[in-house]
């Protein structure tokens, strides 16, 4: 067994591992956590594969961002998991009957590349031959700027739809509300911001 | 290969990783010194002098200080997490330095992707913070977790922006290639600082964010929230977290450096710059960055959190992104039109 071997080994160990923390674990922050762990484990093989770009950006977007916010909200949330674990089984059937199906999809995806190879190739796209010359960036951007422009710009654009809806939902003018307009306090001047009031001696303002 | 060559290797590895974490931690040491001595300096104080000469021992006596007293767990802390979080804060916070070019091919590892690499590495960084904060089960260090939480994920935004328009000048995501694209006939002119001003301060700026430095120290506002997510801390702990807050802030200073100042580059390529070694322009450059984070830490009043937030995404990250837009114009129509 070689090097590569062992860490993918080990990296696919803990990745399924800390998959299974994540479901097992009674404590959410713990399953955030193990979650965490899996993400990066999976990065890692990423990287065996050769495919270092996507790892960075796996690492940077799921576990720099994604999971920070899951950890958040997680973490101010007070759950009752006595209560959260009542009705467990009544959500079992359908979770079973999920599962079942995802299993049976991915057991066709796997039995029909090692029984029918050729059918496999011919409903996948060519993958681009691996060139020693561009890097995995680059290689990355040829394809993502050319041949898959417009596919790249409607997710750019389903991406934007959805941050305006969250934006459009969340948003609240509350009356009554003291904020800080910067724009209006460096615009003020001399002339706006005092007045001098003569005051007449012995009267008083 | 063998086993013994792969045995050789993986020793080569580990032992270019302890050299560069025993030259970071010396270096640290002093910039600790040197921090409290140009705070000290700037209030008319003397600072830390008793120690050895002028206090140079200063950094040494506290780690034997921290090291010694005794480790103290909150008894409602979770305790796992609670002694988690100060190990993940000072591992990620020196995995960062594995690809750091201190002089010309002088890393212990050239990634191809570097800069998304540390990028990635400081990004995780957040996670001490919040696993500490939330782990320590008390008021003061929950409400330090959550604004450096919101705070470092914020200046990641623009940080990010920023290192895409010197990703674009120097085309290349490999730390040495960004450094051997500065290297123009205008010597220290050419250094990306000068065409790229409005970004060097934005990134100069969000690093003192990201790295929880004064004046956006509100994590640890010490006179609101004690000292933020440490509170509980104590000991070997609570010393892994100063770590790994240095270390973030070295890591910081040295990609200004790689990315603005030119790295290992000399100012000017003539006969007594060029013959010192890249290291030392390095660490003269990593100094310079860091004694204007110092200067800042002196000067500069805290801010307020909300005009944290607002200096984030309403001024720095709109600003970014139409630098990424004009550079990316420039170098398009301008320069290879």
């Amino acid at each position: 067994m070689n090097a590569a071997a062992a860490f993918f080994y080990l990296f696919a160990g803990v990745t399924v591992a800390s998959a299974f923390m994540v479901v097992a674990s009674r404590n959410p922050v713990h399953s955030v956590l193990f979650l965490i762990l899996a993400f990066v484990n999976a990065a890692g093989l990423f990287l065996l594969m050769g495919a270092e770009f996507l790892a960075m950006i796996l690492v940077v977007v799921y576990v720099g961002a994604v999971a920070v916010l899951f950890l958040f909200v997680v973490m101010m949330l007070d759950v009752d998991f006595a209560q959260l674990r009542q009705g467990f089984l009544n959500y079992l059937p359908l979770g079973a009957l999920l599962a079942i199906v995802f299993f049976i999809e991915l057991a066709l995806v796997l039995t029909t590349r090692f029984v029918d190879p050729k059918a496999f190739k011919a409903a996948a796209p060519a993958a681009p031959k691996p060139d020693m010359l561009v890097t995995n960036t680059e290689a990355l951007g040829r394809v993502l700027y050319t041949d898959y422009v417009f596919f790249f710009q409607v997710s750019g654009l389903v991406l934007l739809v959805a941050m305006i809806g969250a934006i459009v939902l969340t948003l609240r003018h509350k009356a009554g509300v003291k904020r800080q307009d910067i724009a209006e306090q460096v615009a003020r001047t001399k002339a706006t911001a005092m007045e001098v009031k003569k005051v007449p001696s012995r009267q008083g303002v | 290969m063998t086993a013994l060559d792969w045995a050789i290797a993986i020793a080569i590895m580990v032992g270019k990783s302890l050299l560069v974490i025993a030259a970071l931690l010396i270096y640290i040491a002093y910039a600790l010194l040197a921090d409290r001595k140009i705070w000290a300096a700037v209030q008319l104080r003397k600072g830390p002098n008793v120690v050895g000469a002028f206090g140079l021992l200063q950094s040494f006596a506290d780690l034997i200080k921290f090291a010694l007293k005794e480790p103290m767990i909150p008894s409602g802390a979770n305790k796992g997490v609670f002694l988690l979080a100060p190990v993940v804060t000072a591992t990620l916070a020196l995995a960062a330095w594995a690809v750091i070019p201190v002089a010309d091919g002088w890393a212990v590892a050239d990634l191809n992707v570097g800069i998304l690499y540390i990028f990635a590495i400081s990004s995780l960084g957040v996670y001490g913070v919040i696993m500490g904060g939330w782990a320590s089960n008390s008021k003061y260090p929950f409400l330090g977790a959550l604004r450096s939480a919101a705070q470092m994920v914020s200046y990641e935004v623009s940080i990010g922006f920023v290192i895409i328009t010197v990703l674009l000048c120097a085309g290349s995501l490999n730390l040495n290639e960004i450094i051997r694209a500065q290297d123009t006939k205008y010597g220290m002119f050419g250094w990306y600082w000068l065409p790229l001003f409005p970004m060097f301060v934005i990134f100069f700026i969000s690093a003192l964010a990201e790295t929880n430095r004064p004046p956006f120290d509100l994590p640890e506002a010490e006179s609101e929230l004690v000292a933020g997510y440490m509170v509980e801390y104590a000991s070997t702990p609570y010393l892994l977290f100063m770590l790994g807050e240095y270390v973030a802030i070295m890591t910081m200073c040295a990609l200004t450096t790689i990315l603005f100042l030119g790295g290992w580059l000399p100012p000017f390529d003539v006969a007594p710059l060029n013959w010192v070694p890249g290291i030392v322009w390095f660490a003269l450059k990593m100094s310079l960055v860091f004694f204007m984070f110092a200067m800042v830490k002196a000067f500069v009043p805290r801010y307020r959190y909300d005009q944290l937030m607002r200096l984030g995404w309403k001024v720095f990250l709109p600003l970014s992104l139409v630098m990424v837009v004009v550079v990316a114009g420039v170098l398009k129509f301008v320069v290879n039109g």
